[in-house]
């Protein structure tokens, strides 16, 4: 429209609408329309427009005046906005049209029910405060405003304004705020020292970051004062002496005070830090007392964290240096009190001390790493020595020679020569100490180098039966590599000198140990043990998934020729007496050495997918056949998995539906009749999950064979469990982490496909089978994300009734894990069966089992979220039947009982 | 039985009150989690139910104030008793008898009906200990502050959990 019109007519438009409409005694419509014909204008026109100079503006503002419906005020709100923001003349009636738009802060506006216009409050308010903020021009009138109204006793106005100031600093100077800085600071100082809400304490706080930061960024003139300077001054002055008091309740809000002001810039920080800390320190050495020691010490620490985010000073401009004597012995006297809270605030700050850079000199650095190797070693609480082993892995990579040099050095002679004298049990929980430690520590490449033999040293005693209580140890060396090869993942020179140096040697050991059974079978044992493969699957797990392509194809072709071929040159120590084939006939050292299928698992699952597998068809068929012949089922299992693995990476086409059709034909003789019947299942549950998570089209078809085995005599139950692996994530194969192929929607899919004809099953099965369906179906359930949860509820929630009566523990606890937050979340459709809920729930505040009474009551408790008066004609019923599981015998039923009951009796009460 | 309680705008009696740090939550022992052995109920566990009840006029907990500690408690649980020393913040603190009322609710609602419950101002630390201490002690007017719906609000507000 606008582009026809003919030059000069917006503006007749506009005077005639300025002169001749009265607007605000039209309809809503009308105004609306009003409004809109100005902003086109204004998108248009906007040159015309400002030939109108500041008359312009005034007629804007006798449209504007008095206008109620916020469908307008939005619109209006804008115009303001863009008159300022594109520089419209405002001439004298800036003041006009501050009171035009101010008038209506701070908004006060609750939409009403039904409101078909979505208008909300939060709208009118960033609306009304992007005209507030918009300009400089407004901040006389403004600040004053915005001073009285952070006085008022509507917390929303008060948020409001603190809102609005720091939107304010963000185009104000020094000039604008000048004349207000007293008023302003008194304001905020009493909001954050008296309020009792954290809302306002933090937007108070902000605000002050934002008055303290425009007041940085101001330009200075030549011979004007350092507003920022006289600013800090006087809140200095005002919590300066607060901070002395380290009991009373206004140390904190003055600490935090000061830090948001601080926080804002350097300039700040440094005039700040260089008043507090040697305040603090000074306090810190006046008050003997741990607890107040810890406080003091918790604000020097959220001081110098600042010091650390505005970065490195100019050397010899930095507040610390002067008293950084008097710091280090405060903060390492800390870390030897004998109080552990005061000790963890000492162990935080030494992280954030030894990462301030330009700050500690060597000899400094090497006490420091000192005090944590004593806390890490001698330390009798677990807490402090965690945090000193963090501490140590965040500040190697900084001082890596330092950590090298001592910590790790220390470490391993102490893992070597364990004192005799010393009861097992604390021998034993010291040398996981120094497991973890090590570990810890080895976060930069030269460290890993130096701690990951030490490591595999340990391995090989522990193999040789030289270290405490066996196969625990492996656990615990085996964590520790773990969590080394997860820290070296990310640096691909660490990850690949970990790869090699780690897998060849834990392959060995396992070799080792699987030949050695029959000749001596005390010996060696050790890494056979179930525990100890199991640890050992996520080392060789994390050693792999972050290799490139080239190494790892490199690395998969010894290690499949090995299982297949027996090709042992690649490992270290490799004159082994007999020769290593698990795939091959049924002799006895084959048996154990079929156990090392778990490594290879872990090994090939791991590779990222483009890797190329050597002789995957043949490795393939023999895990199948493995894992269904198999008489030990954790090595079936290991098999099983792999072959899932695999199979989920396979590329499609005709080559996997010919495997996949072999495995088929494989398992439904098996999983019939015979020996092997639970083998076969494992293999069935492993494959159909790994074609669910792909979107294969034969899961289908396998799910189906599972839900036809839950009616089974002797499977089913079994079958009902597995329904839990096939939702979960595991975490050794067919997770992402190790690049399986998993969409993102198949537990929905999943869901969508399985559940109707669970339910259905369910009805048809005869009785003792029902139970099966139900553990499945609260499986399936209990992985689901809970908005589809919810929305699928109403069709299911009678069948999840029924399985609260289910005798079977695992049934009702998935049950009632189910429906607890289905309470939070759905107090509608659950309102309906209040009366079953409420009567179930009651009858399994008596179950045997410990976890169904807590998670009965937890749902007692839930139940409170439902509409008032549907509960209230429970309420007598419910507080007398929660009197008894008040005395229950175990404390953990009581503390769920206390909660629930506490809030019954809360309900439909005054005051809640 | 109390006068009106200062919630809102009257000014605070004791606007910067010492504070105390709260105790963490009680770390949960392999014991606890076994089916069969028994928990007997000790002090901490009486602790734990009052130790996070707000105060009347600070947005503070009793324990925060030090109103409440756990040496001041003292249970046995085969003779079913419960007894608990409570210290106001300051000698003439007009909130005394609210909080022990608070207490004393609390421990009701959240005990076995077996315990005899006795909530006292710890000796010495309040100017009309006596005669609060009476009030507290007696059944009756328990029962009668909590049928005033005033007061029954303010102990219950006392009681919710903090949001």
């Amino acid at each position: 429209m606008c582009e026809v019109l003919a030059p000069g007519l917006a503006v007749s438009v506009l005077r005639a609408v300025f002169q001749e409409v009265h607007v605000q005694s039209l309809l809503q419509l009308d105004r609306h329309t009003v409004y809109s014909i100005i902003r086109n204008f204004m998108r248009t026109r906007e040159e015309e427009l400002k030939g109108l100079g500041a008359d312009f503006t005034f007629g804007f503002i006798q449209v504007m005046d008095g206008e109620k419906d916020p469908r307008n005020l939005l619109v209006a709100f804008q115009i303001v906005r863009d008159l300022i923001v594109q520089e419209y003349t405002l001439g004298p009636f800036v003041e006009e049209l501050f009171e035009v738009t101010s008038c209506y802060f701070p908004i006060d506006f609750t939409p009403p029910p039904n409101d078909p216009h979505g208008i909300q409050r939060e709208d009118l308010i960033v609306g009304l405060r992007s005209v507030l903020a918009s300009t400089p021009l407004f901040a006389e009138f403004l600040l004053p405003l915005l001073i009285e109204k952070m006085d008022s006793d509507l917390q929303s106005a008060k948020l409001d304004s603190l809102q609005t100031l720091r939107a304010c600093c963000a185009v104000y100077g020094q000039r604008e705020l000048k004349e207000f800085l007293p008023s302003l600071w008194s304001s905020l100082r009493r909001e954050v020292f008296q309020t009792a809400s954290e809302k306002v304490e933090a937007e108070g706080l902000s605000a002050l970051q934002a008055l303290s930061a425009c007041l940085s960024r101001s330009v200075l003139s030549s011979d004007g004062e350092d507003l920022l300077d006289s600013f800090l001054t006087s809140l200095l002055q005002d919590c300066r002496h607060h901070l002395c008091e380290p009991d009373m309740k206004l140390v904190w809000p003055s600490a935090k005070l000061l830090q948001a002001a601080a926080g804002a810039s350097r300039r700040a920080g440094h005039q700040i830090s260089a008043s507090v800390v040697p305040l603090l320190l000074e306090q810190y050495n006046q008050h003997p007392q741990s607890s107040q020691r810890r406080t003091i010490l918790e604000m020097l620490l959220g001081f110098l964290e600042l010091q650390q985010k505005h970065g490195p000073e100019e050397a010899d401009d930095n507040p610390l240096l002067g008293s950084k004597a008097t710091l280090c012995s405060v903060v390492f006297s800390a870390v030897t009190d004998p109080s552990v809270q005061l000790q963890l605030v000492g162990i935080r700050t030494l992280a954030v001390l030894g990462a301030l850079r330009g700050l500690l000199n060597p000899a400094d650095v090497e006490l420091l790493v000192d005090h944590l190797t004593r806390l890490i070693l001698h330390e009798e609480d677990s807490k402090s020595c965690e945090a000193a082993m963090e501490v140590a892995g965040a500040l190697a990579p900084l001082y890596p020679e330092a950590f090298s040099g001592r910590l790790v050095q220390v470490l391993s002679e102490e893992l070597q020569t364990a004192p005799q004298e010393e009861p097992l049990q604390s021998q034993h929980s010291r040398w996981r100490r120094c497991l973890q430690a090590l570990a810890a520590v080895s976060t930069h490449s030269g460290i890993v180098r130096d701690t990951v033999p030490v490591l595999l040293q340990c391995l090989r005693r522990a193999q040789k039966g030289n270290v405490p209580s066996g196969a625990h140890s492996v656990v615990s060396i085996c964590q520790s590599l773990q969590r080394v090869a997860v820290q070296c993942q990310q640096d691909p020179g660490s990850g690949w000198y970990f790869h090699q140096a780690v897998v060849p040697c834990l392959l060995g050991l396992a070799v080792q140990a699987g030949m050695q059974e029959n000749s001596s079978p005390a010996l060696g044992k050790v890494l056979l043990e179930e525990e100890a493969l199991t640890a050992m699957v996520p080392v060789i797990s994390a050693a792999c998934t972050h290799l490139s392509p080239e190494l790892a194809a490199q690395s998969a072709s010894h290690v499949v020729l090995l299982f297949l071929d027996g090709e042992l040159a690649f490992l270290p120590d490799n004159s082994f007496p007999r020769s290593f084939q698990p795939f091959q006939n049924r002799q006895c050292p084959a048996l154990a050495q079929r156990r090392l299928v778990s490594l290879l698992m872990a090994f090939v699952c791991s590779l990222p997918r483009n890797v190329p597998i050597p002789q995957l068809d043949r490795l393939l068929h023999e895990l199948l056949a493995l894992s269904c012949s198999c008489d030990c089922p954790f090595t079936a299992t290991a098999a099983a998995k792999c072959f899932a693995g695999l199979v989920n990476k396979h590329p499609p086409g005709s080559q996997l539906d010919e495997l996949l059709e072999a495995a088929v034909n494989r398992l439904e003789p098996d999983l019939a009749e015979g020996p092997h019947r639970h083998q076969a299942l494992a293999l069935l549950l492993w494959v159909t999950k790994a074609l669910l998570l792909r979107y294969h089209p034969l899961s289908a078809r396998l799910t189906d064979k599972l839900l036809a085995l839950l009616g089974d005599v002797a499977l089913g139950p079994a079958v009902g469990d597995g329904f839990s692996l096939l939702m979960a994530d595991s975490p050794d194969v067919l997770c992402k982490s190790c690049h399986a192929d998993v969409r993102l929607m198949f537990r929905q899919r999943f869901f969508t496909e399985s559940v109707p004809r669970l339910v259905k099953g369910f009805h048809a099965a005869a009785p003792d089978a029902k139970a099966n369906y139900l553990k499945g179906l609260s499986h399936v359930l209990s992985h689901l994300p809970k908005p589809v949860l919810v929305t699928e509820l109403p069709t299911l929630l009678s069948l999840l009734l029924e399985a609260l009566s289910c005798p079977d523990c695992v049934v009702q606890l998935s049950t009632l894990r189910c429906l607890q937050p289905l309470l939070h979340d759905a107090p509608d459709v659950m309102s309906l069966h209040v009366d079953t809920l409420v009567s179930k729930f009651l009858s399994l505040t008596e179950s045997p089992a410990m976890v169904i009474r807590i998670a009965a009551l937890q749902c007692l408790h839930a139940l409170t979220h439902l509409p008032p008066p549907v509960l209230l004609p429970y309420k007598p019923q419910v507080i007398r039947a929660l009197a008894k599981p008040l005395d229950d015998k175990k404390r953990l039923v009581r503390k769920e009982a206390v909660a629930a009951r506490g809030e019954w009796f809360l309900l439909g009460s005054p005051g809640r | 039985m109390v006068g009106g309680p200062g919630v809102g705008s009257s000014p605070l009696e004791n606007a910067n009150p010492l504070i105390y740090r709260r105790s963490g939550e009680r770390p949960v022992t392999a014991r606890e989690e076994d089916d069969e052995l028994p928990d007997t109920i000790d002090d901490r566990e009486i602790f734990d139910l009052i130790r996070s009840i707000n105060d009347p006029e600070h947005p503070l907990t009793l324990e925060e104030l030090n109103v409440v500690e756990q040496v001041r408690v003292k249970v046995n649980d085969a003779e079913s008793t419960v007894a608990v020393e409570f210290t106001p913040t300051i000698p003439h603190c007009s909130m005394a008898t609210l909080i022990g009322l608070s207490i004393k609710v609390k421990l009701i609602r959240s005990l076995p009906e077996r315990f005899k419950v006795d909530v006292h101002i710890t000796p010495g630390t309040h100017a009309s200990e006596h005669a609060v201490n009476k009030q507290l002690a007696d059944k009756e007017r328990v029962a009668a502050a909590l049928e005033n719906t005033h007061l029954l609000e303010v102990v219950n507000q006392c009681l919710s959990a903090r949001s």
